[in-house]
């Protein structure tokens, strides 16, 4: 089913009162109120959100898969509990954000389709594969804490929908950050083997996750309107600089490296200088050109069509049956 | 292209213990009442205490406006509607009350 994104009246500039609706519209912003559904929004500003909040659904969706695969071979018990849990969050987390998506008038059914057909784009950071457990350790300590700078700001933005989703979500992902850390110092503290194998992750997903806040102010094209309607709150570089203050620090402390000859602190600009990351090719990857690109929509569509009776199963309700909540004994 | 995943909207109330009341905690998409419920257990009762839960078919709210916000102000003074509109313990003071209202 396609829905027409909803319209507002005159919510395109050269419609007759678009200039009277947008003063409005950007006087509530600026003094932090929430914008909802119902309100009348720039066309762009529905756009913009629509994009941003299908791409973040489409990453908690794909960020599943890496993880997923590993719950099998994780070392202890307590780490298969914790990893699944996790996993179970991340899809929980994309079907919040198709929710928060769809208030602004896109289907469900249309962002799903979306996905599994290649069409629509999830972060660049899943585009890669978990090749060792100290993947995994990484990708829920590193990319987590990356990912909840980006969304702890994107959650006082101006959208109510997004920003209720994302509080949600991001006191969720703190059980992330935390096993992820607890998992990474495990392997920091543990033998020859586990310290090698952690710096191979290390060395491996430096690249990705440097790129995981998206090209840099100077080449990113939707920052300065995406700031002024407060739907981001800080550019890319600023995400980028409040994830390395923090979390540099720590990787060093646990006796790690990173693969950047040109990283340094500098303590007057009290700023991390480092190697500017390749955009042309991260642009390669978020199209689907990573190494792992395929094996994902492939995992994904398997999913989908797999999981097909499921759905014929609960649409039998029409005829008849039905699908009982659990009771207790 | 799949058909089979636009399935209805249900708001989900969730109540985090007997006593206090039912606070709205998003939506889920569901065929019906029952799998709904399913539904919202798994994505709004995996944590946090929650002892019962309700959901809604959206389409059975009725809201206001955003835009007819207005509707809600006041045109004139409502305090006569709030104890702090009265200066009654004064009053209760001078003829000799000295206990609570």
């Amino acid at each position: 089913m396609v829905m027409q994104p909803t319209r507002c009246s005159d919510d395109k500039p050269g419609d007759p009162s678009y200039a009277t609706h947008l003063a409005a519209f950007e006087a509530r912003v600026a003094r932090g109120d929430k914008v909802e559904p119902g309100d009348w929004m720039p066309w762009d500003y529905r756009q913009q959100l629509i994009r941003l909040i299908h791409v973040h659904a489409n990453s908690e969706i794909c960020g599943a898969l890496p993880e997923g695969g590993w719950i099998p071979h994780a070392p202890t018990f307590k780490r298969k509990l914790a990893l699944c849990a996790k996993v179970q969050d991340e899809v929980g987390h994309g079907q919040l954000l198709y929710r928060a998506a769809e208030t602004l008038g896109k289907s469900r059914e249309e962002m799903i389709d979306e996905l599994i057909t290649g069409k629509a784009k999830y972060s660049n950071v899943f585009h890669y594969h978990a090749k060792t457990w100290a993947d995994v350790c990484v990708i829920a300590w590193l990319i987590d804490a990356a990912a909840i700078v980006n969304q702890t700001m994107m959650a006082d933005g101006s959208y109510g929908p997004y920003g209720r989703a994302l509080k949600r979500i991001c006191y969720e992902e703190a059980f992330h950050l935390t096993h992820g850390y607890d998992m990474c110092i495990s392997l920091a503290t543990g033998s020859k083997v586990q310290r090698e194998m952690l710096q191979d992750a290390v060395n491996r997903w430096w690249d990705p996750i440097m790129m995981f806040h998206g090209p840099s102010d100077k080449e990113s094209t939707h920052t300065e309107l995406l700031m002024r309607w407060r739907i981001k709150l800080m550019t890319n570089d600023e995400q980028r600089q409040t994830f390395l203050k923090k979390y540099l620090p720590k990787v060093f402390n646990l006796g790690l490296t990173v693969p950047d000859p040109n990283l340094r602190f500098d303590e007057t600009e009290k700023v991390w200088h480092y190697t500017e990351p390749n955009w042309k090719r991260f642009l390669e990857v978020v199209r689907g050109g990573g190494p792992a690109s395929a094996l994902r929509l492939a995992t994904r569509r398997m999913a989908h069509e797999e999981g097909a009776w499921v759905r014929r199963a609960l649409f039998a309700v029409e005829s008849g049956k039905r699908v009982p909540m659990p009771t207790a004994a | 292209m799949t058909t089979d995943t636009q399935w209805r909207v249900f708001e989900v109330f969730h109540q985090q213990s007997r006593g206090e009341p039912h606070i709205h905690v998003g939506s889920v998409h569901a065929t019906d009442g029952e799998s709904a419920l399913l539904m919202a257990k798994e994505q709004f009762g995996r944590r946090q205490a929650c002892v019962n839960i309700w959901v809604v078919p959206a389409e059975a709210i009725t809201e206001t406006r955003y835009e007819d916000a207005d509707i809600f102000e006041h045109g004139t003074d409502k305090s006569y509607r709030e104890a702090f509109g009265y200066e009654t313990t004064k009053r209760a003071r001078a003829i000799g009350d000295t206990k609570e209202l």
